[in-house]
């Protein structure tokens, strides 16, 4: 249960939870994240973070990337992240991966 | 079920309005959007026989259901016409034998499937199959914290037993549950120990649902009408523990809008965003519409598509938007927030579903009807109807001689 009530940071390992999913629907031509009874649309900065939460990455390797990518500082990303992020877990809509006991 | 739809409720968490978040840019002028989610009640047949049952008093029966091929090719046709979520429901949809094909084929299709049960029919190896087959959510309604006042709810004996079981499993299973604890009168008093139900069977969300009255509630509601003062204490209950497990525990609360002073938003809008497909196949604008004398509902199997029916069914067209309106509703600025309640309750109450929602404090008819409830919730007639084929069953001496004191929420 603890791992759902998740305080995002730098070593987080975050993931959507089994009851949400991403998906991009084609009428209406946006991305979803589904729930039960609920309904959110990622804008496009959202998705494509979302798209690196798999579990196994690291928000800082997250970070890493999209700076990296976007060539911007790493800082600025990381609060926007982490922000981002945190609001989702919040939500309900994002978890963290367990512990590997390995 | 049913109470629970996200449209279908007035929750202290606000607006959640799934068209208002995906199609936002619409014109005002729309009435309607591009469907979100469907309720498939594929069966009434249930082994329970909860007295508030959301299915209509003239119940399907199971020669009357669509066949495996029928609904698969509605599974289809909602996806096409741009559907993201399926609740499988009933009835208790897990009677039927090919509700894990139902399943898979909703996953084949892309539709994210929710399985609304009663939990009693399910074994680990069924509820497993569903898990396998793609099933993104598992709601279970309780009737009670405990086998005393559950049981007699739901008018089966070892049933809380046999429901705390499977949700169990279903966290087992890894699978994402919700807690649906249908509430009134005489289980109120449990609240406190309902929430803490939910937190020890890890659940994800809990739906704290007053019972709404129609149909079968309607027929039973001197028996389950809350008084006000077990509603401020709800209130008071839910709003604590909703601060105390933010992150643990998501909890969704529909308070009974007898006592509200406006209007529920009832299924975000009469033929906006969610419909329902009965089990004999009739697409409905809510579970209770067939109520409404006078309307005439398409069936999935006749020439039209599912589609077609949305966008020009006459059932469907009837109450959409603000145009139907009678005052106070016409000129009201929350028109096009509550869209003048509840069709279904606005027809039962008042004998005309174009009526405002007398639940409204600025209905006519509020205060009349209010004074009532008023009166059946102080009142002492306990005894249930149950819901069943034969148009209902009352609760025998026997069965009520068995309840503890505490049932009726002292």
């Amino acid at each position: 249960m603890a791992s759902r009530n998740i305080s995002v940071s730098e070593t987080s390992r975050p993931k959507l939870p089994r009851h949400a999913k991403l998906k991009f629907d084609e009428t209406r031509q946006v991305w979803v994240i589904l729930a039960p009874e609920r309904v959110l649309a990622p804008d496009e900065i959202a998705v494509e973070v979302l798209h690196l939460c798999d579990g196994v990455r690291s928000v800082a390797q997250m970070v890493d990337q999209l700076a990296e990518k976007y060539a911007a500082p790493r800082e600025a990303i990381l609060t926007d992240v982490v922000a981002m992020l945190q609001d989702l877990a919040d939500k309900g809509f994002l978890t963290e991966a367990r512990e590997s006991t390995a | 079920m049913t109470d629970t739809l996200a449209g279908n409720k007035t929750t202290s968490q606000g607006p959640r309005d799934g068209l208002a978040v995906l199609e936002g840019a619409r014109s005002a002028a729309e009435t309607y959007g591009i469907p979100l989610a469907v309720l498939l009640e594929v069966t009434h047949r249930c082994p329970l026989q909860c007295p508030y049952c959301s299915n209509p008093v003239e119940l399907d029966r199971g020669s009357t259901e669509l066949t495996t091929e029928e609904w698969k090719k509605v599974l289809s046709e909602l996806a096409e016409l741009g559907v993201l979520q399926v609740h499988f429901s009933g009835g208790e949809p897990t009677a039927r034998k090919d509700i894990v094909e139902l399943v898979q084929h909703a996953s084949d299709v892309g539709l994210y499937s929710n399985l609304i049960t009663s939990a009693v029919l399910l074994t680990k190896d069924k509820l497993s199959a569903l898990a396998d087959a793609g099933l993104s959510h598992v709601q279970i309604s309780f009737q009670g914290n405990e086998p005393n006042v559950a049981d007699r709810v739901a008018g089966l004996k070892d049933a809380h037993k046999k429901k705390l079981e499977v949700a169990k499993w279903t966290r087992e299973l890894d699978m994402p549950l919700t807690v649906n604890a249908v509430m009134h009168r005489q289980n109120l008093h449990q609240l406190p120990d309902i929430i803490q139900m939910a937190v020890d069977l890890d659940a994800d969300r809990l739906e704290v649902a007053n019972v709404q009255y129609y149909g079968w509630a309607l027929k039973n509601r001197a028996a389950l009408m809350p008084t006000i003062a077990q509603i401020e204490e709800t209130s008071r209950i839910v709003e604590d523990a909703q601060v105390r497990l933010k992150g643990t525990l998501a909890i969704d609360y529909v308070v009974p809008d007898y006592y509200a002073l406006r209007p529920k938003k009832c299924m975000g809008g009469w033929g906006r965003q969610f419909f329902n497909i009965s089990p004999a196949g009739k697409v409905l604008p809510c579970h209770a519409a067939e109520s409404i004398t006078g309307l005439e509902f398409e069936s999935v199997r006749s020439n039209h598509s599912i589609a077609w029916i949305w966008q020009n069914s006459e059932a469907f067209n009837r109450y959409r938007g603000t145009g139907w309106m009678p005052e106070p509703c016409k000129s009201c600025e929350f028109r096009e927030v509550d869209y003048g309640g509840c069709r279904c309750q606005a027809f039962a109450l008042t004998g005309d579903a174009g009526n405002t929602d007398p639940a409204c404090a600025l209905s006519p008819r509020h205060e009349e009807i209010f004074k009532q409830a008023e009166q059946e919730s102080a009142g002492t007639q306990n005894r249930f109807l149950y819901r069943n084929f034969a148009g209902g069953t009352l609760e025998t001496d026997e069965h009520q001689a068995r309840r503890p004191d505490d049932a009726n929420g002292a």
